[in-house]
């Protein structure tokens, strides 16, 4: 499987409603990040949950996120920033 | 009886007076599963009622002397820091860790960077290293707040980073499992590794606190 994303690539997470075992918390839906490192493919979490097999496999990424970002009303340093695991299919290039 | 010596009774007898009963919840589907496998799994012989005790064993020696010798390797040891950082799951092997099916990130604290661990949306941790997850990091508060305040979290526990210091939150979130590796206190050069280890504390490597040496 081919990674869509690189290390550097700017992204946006998906605006989704999706019920479910999702591990795309709420914080980060439509924020822009930067790809910090491909992590490699896993099972995907929102199907194996549910006792099938998690596949096809799907592409997880660190994305790191300016606090900034984040929260209109951060209290911290501009360069204060978070990371966070998301798979491929939630991410699109920004 | 009369008042007296009710009095009495209660002054010496702490229970609350009612017999002693079953008030546990009933089992959970889950629990009641895992019971049918497990006795399934002793009565044909796969495993034994051993096996499962060693196990939890096992499990409950895991803690911050299993990750403070990890730690105190990577002060003293550039080869070991360098491949922890790079490719933790096999470092940690050495130490006869076995991170599957998660993988193992290590992130470095340093004069420039801060970083803290927390797992917004459930407890993920990193157990085959430090065991059991503490209950506070279990917590709904500091869950929410890790990520949207953390320099005032750290601050509640007693760790003011300062201004210069760029704070990094990783939110746990899904295959990974984060280890800080924590900056090696002030007045340690001489100290042996097995010295520097018993430094290394259970907080200071989830992030919410630093490693203290002599001279802190």
């Amino acid at each position: 499987m081919d990674p869509r994303f690189h290390p550097g690539d700017s992204v946006r997470v998906l605006e989704r409603n999706q019920p479910g075992h999702v591990r795309t918390p709420l914080y980060v839906r439509g924020k822009v990040g930067v790809i910090e490192r491909i992590v490699g493919s896993f099972p995907n979490p929102e199907t194996l949950a549910y006792g099938q097999t998690g596949l096809p496999y799907k592409m997880l990424y660190r994305v790191n996120f300016e606090q900034k970002l984040l929260w209109h009303d951060y209290d911290g340093k501009p360069e204060d920033s978070l990371e966070i695991e998301i798979y491929e299919h939630w991410l699109e290039p920004a | 009886m009369s008042d007296q010596h009710h009095d009495l009774v209660h002054a010496t007898h702490t229970h609350d007076g009612k017999p002693i009963q079953n008030d546990d919840r009933p089992p959970l589907e889950a629990e009641t599963l895992e019971t049918a496998i497990r006795e399934l799994l002793i009565e044909k012989g796969v495993i034994s009622s051993d096996d499962i005790r060693r196990a939890i064993e096992t499990m409950d020696d895991r803690g911050e002397a299993l990750g403070g010798k990890i730690v105190a390797r990577a002060w003293v040891d550039e080869d070991f820091r360098q491949r922890l950082l790079s490719e933790g799951d096999a470092a940690v092997r050495d130490f006869g860790i076995d991170m599957r099916p998660t993988e193992l990130c290590v992130v470095e604290n340093t004069d420039e960077v801060h970083n803290m661990v927390v797992c917004t949306l459930c407890s993920c941790y990193p157990r085959p290293i430090l065991g059991l997850p503490p209950v506070w990091y279990k917590r709904r508060d500091y869950r929410a707040r890790a990520v949207r305040e953390p320099r005032a979290i750290l601050a509640e526990f007693g760790t003011t980073i300062p201004e210069r210091k760029q704070v990094r939150v990783h939110d746990s979130n899904a295959d990974l499992r984060y280890l800080v590796l924590p900056q090696r206190p002030a007045g340690t050069d001489d100290w042996s590794e097995e010295q520097l280890a018993e430094l290394v504390t259970r907080d200071s490597m989830i992030g919410v606190a630093d490693v203290r040496g002599p001279t802190d």
